[in-house]
C-alpha cells in the first residue's frame, strides 16, 4: 500500500487540498492556548504511526505536485538553488541522507542500491531510474544537492560550520515564508536572523547557535515554526512578493475558510558526516481554515492564539491586515470551553 | 541536551605496535555493519572499563574517511599520565568488546581553503592522517610539515612519505632540524588555511607567529586536547544533586562527578568543546585551570570550571551540578 499522490496546484487555480487522513496528521504547532518564542528544540526521533514524524524525512500525498511546483519555480528563477564552491561535498552528504531516508521510509516508492561508489536510485513517483558514481558530479544531471532536492519535499539550507558560527552557503529554497536564499547566501547565523523581532532581546539566537553547532552525527533535532499564508501558495518569496502580497487584501468574512491557511514548518537539523556541515530541512505543511476547524480543539485554540498574539509578531508574520477578519470568523467556533493539553486533535 | 553522543558497540579487530611509544587499535562494529562516515579531524571517545574505574578518553580517527569498515586510532603511551593510555597498551587485545562514541569533529577542514598547510608535532599527526586521506581523494591541495623526536619515533612518517612524497616534510629533533616557521608562513599563497596539532608549546608558538605575520584568526585552526592531569585529591560539593564527592589523584573532576551518578554533557573531554562548563557557587582555595575553553578573564573570576581537565586545591568547593 503506497501513498496516493494528489494531482493539484499551488498557484493559479489553487486546487491544493488535504485528504481527511492528512488533516488529522497535520503538525498543529500550538500545545497551549497562547504563543511566544521559545527555543523549542527537541530530538528528531521517530514519532507515532500516522503522524508526520512516522519517518524522519516525511513524504506525503502532496509529493508529486510539490516537486512539479518546484520545477516551475526553478525554471523561472534558477537562483533559488545555489551552492558555493566549497559546499559540493556537503551536497553529496545530503544526497546520501535523503536517498537513505526516503528508501527506508517508503520502499514501495524509492529504492537505493549501492555497490561501493556505484549507486542506483529509483524514484517511482517521479519516474526516475539513475545510476551514478557517488562523489563524481559528472555522473548526475545536476549537482548532488540540486539533484536530490528536486526530488525531496521541503526547502533545504546547508550550513557550513566554521569560526564558531554557521554560514548559509548552499540551499534549495522554493517554498519559503518570505525570505530569500539569494539574499542570505554567505551570511552567518546572526546576519540572516537579524530581521526577527523580540528573539534577540531574549538571547534566543545565542543559545540556539550554541545548540546547533553542537548537533552530533546520528542525533538530529527539530522544531516547529508557523505563519499564515493566503491561498495555498508554496512560493511566498520576496522575489515574487508582487504575486502573493496583494492576496492579503482579498480576505473577506465569506472566504476566510477557503483562503486563509496555517503554514507550519517542520524544521530539522542534521550533522553531515563528510563535510561536518549542518543541513536544515524546512518542510512546509499547509492547511486551510475550513480543513483545520474540522478538529474543534484546533479551532478553539487557534482563535485564542491569533487573538492574543503580540503585535510585533503579528506584523512580522504579515497577519496585520486580515487578523481582525480571521479572529472574528474563528471566534464563532470558540465556545470558551477548555482545550486538552498537547498538539493533537481530540 | 543529553550527554555525549550516540554510542557504538565495537570489537577490537587488531592491535598493531607502531614504535616504542605508539600502538594502533582497529575497531569494527560488533553487528558487522559499516561504521558511520566521518570527516577528517574527527575523534571518538573510547570507554575503558578498568575494573571499578571507567575512563573516557578522546582519540582522533586516523583512517581514511572513505573506509568505514573499521576505525583506527593511535595511542601514545604516557607512563606518568592517569593510566588511560597504559590501559590501552596493556589490556586491550584483539577480540575485546568496547564502546566508543559516534565521531565528533572539533578540528574540521575549512573547505574554502585554496591550500591546506598542516603542522604536526609528535602524536599530533593522527588527525592529519585522516585529513590528508580525505583531501588526497578529492584532489585537494595540502602540504604537511611534521616534527618528531627521532626517525624511529616518527609515527607514520614512512607511510605519509610513501603516500604523498614531497607534500610531506619531516623534521627530526635529534638532528636539530627545525621548521623555518616564519619563512613558511610568509611564503603561502593567498587563501591558505593553517592547521596545527601537537604539544601546547608548539600550538602557542605557531598561533603567535601566525598572528604576528598577519594571518587572520579564522584561517588558523588548532587542536589541542589537554589530557586531564593527575593531581592532589580534593573534595567537592555538588549543590544541585546534593552530593559530596572526592576526586582521586588519578581521576578527573568530570569522572568523579560521573562516578557519583551525575551526568553532565560532554563531547571532547579535553577542555575545548565547552559542553561540561560548570558554574562555581563558592570556593575557598585555588583553581588549576587546564582548559582551552574559558577566557583568561573567566579563569581569574573563579566563577566557572571545566571539570574534564581542571582541578582544585583548597578547603572547599561547591559546584552547580
Amino acid at each position: 500500500m503506497g501513498i496516493t499522490f494528489r494531482k493539484e496546484t499551488f498557484r493559479d487555480d489553487f486546487t491544493f487540498r488535504n485528504s481527511p487522513e492528512h488533516i488529522r496528521r497535520f503538525p498543529f504547532p500550538f500545545h497551549e492556548d497562547s504563543y511566544m518564542y521559545a527555543v523549542n528544540i527537541e530530538p528528531h526521533v521517530v514519532g507515532p504511526k500516522g503522524s508526520v514524524l512516522e519517518n524522519l524525512i516525511d513524504v506525503d500525498e502532496h509529493y508529486v505536485a510539490e516537486m512539479q511546483d518546484r520545477a516551475l519555480v526553478l525554471a523561472e528563477d534558477p537562483l533559488r538553488c545555489q551552492s558555493l564552491p566549497h559546499m559540493t561535498l556537503a551536497g553529496w552528504d545530503l544526497l546520501e541522507l535523503l536517498m537513505e531516508q526516503q528508501a527506508l521510509g517508503y520502499p514501495e516508492h524509492f529504492t537505493l542500491t549501492r555497490d561501493g561508489d556505484k549507486w542506483r536510485w529509483i524514484n517511482r513517483p517521479l519516474g526516475i531510474d539513475d545510476s551514478f558514481t557517488f562523489g563524481d558530479t559528472s555522473t548526475l544531471p545536476y549537482g548532488p544537492m540540486e539533484y536530490i532536492t528536486r526530488q525531496s519535499q521541503g526547502d533545504f539550507c546547508i550550513l557550513d560550520q566554521r569560526d564558531g558560527n554557521l554560514w548559509m552557503d548552499a540551499g534549495m529554497v522554493t517554498t519559503q515564508a518570505d525570505w530569500s536564499l539569494d539574499f542570505d547566501i554567505g551570511m552567518n547565523f546572526f546576519e540572516w536572523h537579524a530581521p526577527v523581532p523580540l528573539a534577540h532581546e531574549k538571547g534566543i539566537f545565542i543559545r540556539a547557535l550554541k545548540f546547533l553547532t553542537n548537533i552530533q552525527q546520528g542525533k538530529p533535532a527539530r522544531r516547529l515554526n508557523w505563519t499564515m499564508t493566503i491561498n495555498p501558495r508554496l512560493d511566498t518569496s520576496p522575489e515574487n512578493y508582487h504575486k502573493w502580497g496583494p492576496d492579503r487584501t482579498t480576505v473577506t468574512p465569506e472566504n476566510v475558510g477557503d483562503k486563509v491557511h496555517l503554514r507550519v514548518e517542520l524544521q530539522s537539523f542534521w550533522r553531515l558526516p563528510r563535510s561536518n556541515g549542518i543541513v536544515f530541512p524546512i518542510r512546509c505543511y499547509l492547511i486551510k481554515m475550513d480543513e483545520l476547524v474540522t478538529q474543534p480543539k484546533w479551532a478553539r485554540r487557534l482563535h485564542r492564539v491569533i487573538r492574543d498574539l503580540p503585535e510585533e509578531l503579528a506584523t512580522y508574520k504579515g497577519l496585520t491586515r486580515y487578523r481582525p477578519t480571521l479572529v472574528e470568523w474563528l471566534s464563532k467556533l470558540d465556545d470558551g470551553s477548555p482545550t486538552s493539553a498537547g498538539f493533537g486533535p481530540d | 541536551m543529553s550527554t555525549g553522543t550516540t554510542k557504538l558497540d565495537v570489537v577490537v579487530s587488531d592491535v598493531v605496535p607502531v614504535n616504542d611509544l605508539v600502538t594502533r587499535f582497529h575497531f569494527r562494529r560488533r553487528d558487522g555493519e559499516l561504521l558511520p562516515t566521518f570527516s577528517g579531524g574527527a575523534h571518538v571517545v573510547v570507554e575503558m572499563r578498568d575494573g571499578e574505574r571507567t575512563r573516557l578518553n578522546p582519540y582522533s580517527l586516523m583512517g581514511s574517511p572513505l573506509n568505514t569498515s573499521e576505525y583506527t586510532i593511535s595511542v601514545r603511551r604516557d607512563d606518568v599520565g592517569r593510566g588511560g593510555s597504559l590501559f590501552m597498551h596493556r589490556s586491550v587485545k584483539p577480540g575485546l568488546e568496547m564502546v566508543i562514541s559516534y565521531p565528533v569533529n572539533l578540528f574540521s577542514l575549512d573547505l574554502r581553503a585554496k591550500k591546506h598547510l598542516m603542522l604536526a608535532g609528535g602524536i599530533g599527526i593522527t588527525p592529519f592522517m585522516a585529513q590528508t586521506a580525505q583531501l588526497a581523494a578529492e584532489g585537494g591541495n595540502f602540504e604537511l610539515h611534521y616534527t618528531c623526536r627521532t626517525a624511529s619515533l616518527g609515527t607514520y612518517a614512512d607511510v605519509l612519505r610513501e603516500r604523498y612524497d614531497r607534500r610531506v616534510r619531516l623534521y627530526h629533533d635529534d638532528r636539530d632540524e627545525r621548521i623555518e616557521l616564519d619563512r613558511l608562513l610568509s611564503s603561502q599563497p593567498l587563501g591558505t588555511h593553517l592547521y596545527v596539532c601537537g604539544p601546547s608549546g608548539m600550538i602557542g608558538w605557531v598561533r603567535d607567529r601566525a598572528a604576528s605575520l598577519g594571518w587572520p584568526a579564522e584561517t588558523v585552526h588548532f587542536e589541542h586536547f589537554a589530557a586531564p592531569q593527575p593531581g592532589a585529591p580534593f573534595d567537592v560539593e555538588l549543590a544541585v544533586s546534593g552530593k559530596t564527592i572526592r576526586v582521586d589523584e588519578q581521576q578527573s573532576l568530570l569522572e568523579a562527578i560521573e562516578a557519583a551518578g551525575v551526568d553532565p554533557p560532554y563531547l571532547c573531554r579535553g577542555g575545548v568543546c565547552g559542553q561540561c562548563e560548570t558554574n562555581v557557587i563558592s570556593h575557598d582555595g585555588k583553581f588549576i585551570h587546564n582548559d582551552h575553553w574559558l577566557s583568561e578573564e573567566e579563569h581569574r573570576s573563579c566563577n566557572k570550571i571545566m571539570p574534564c581537565v581542571s582541578r582544585f586545591e583548597g578547603r572547599s568547593l561547591v559546584l552547580e551540578r
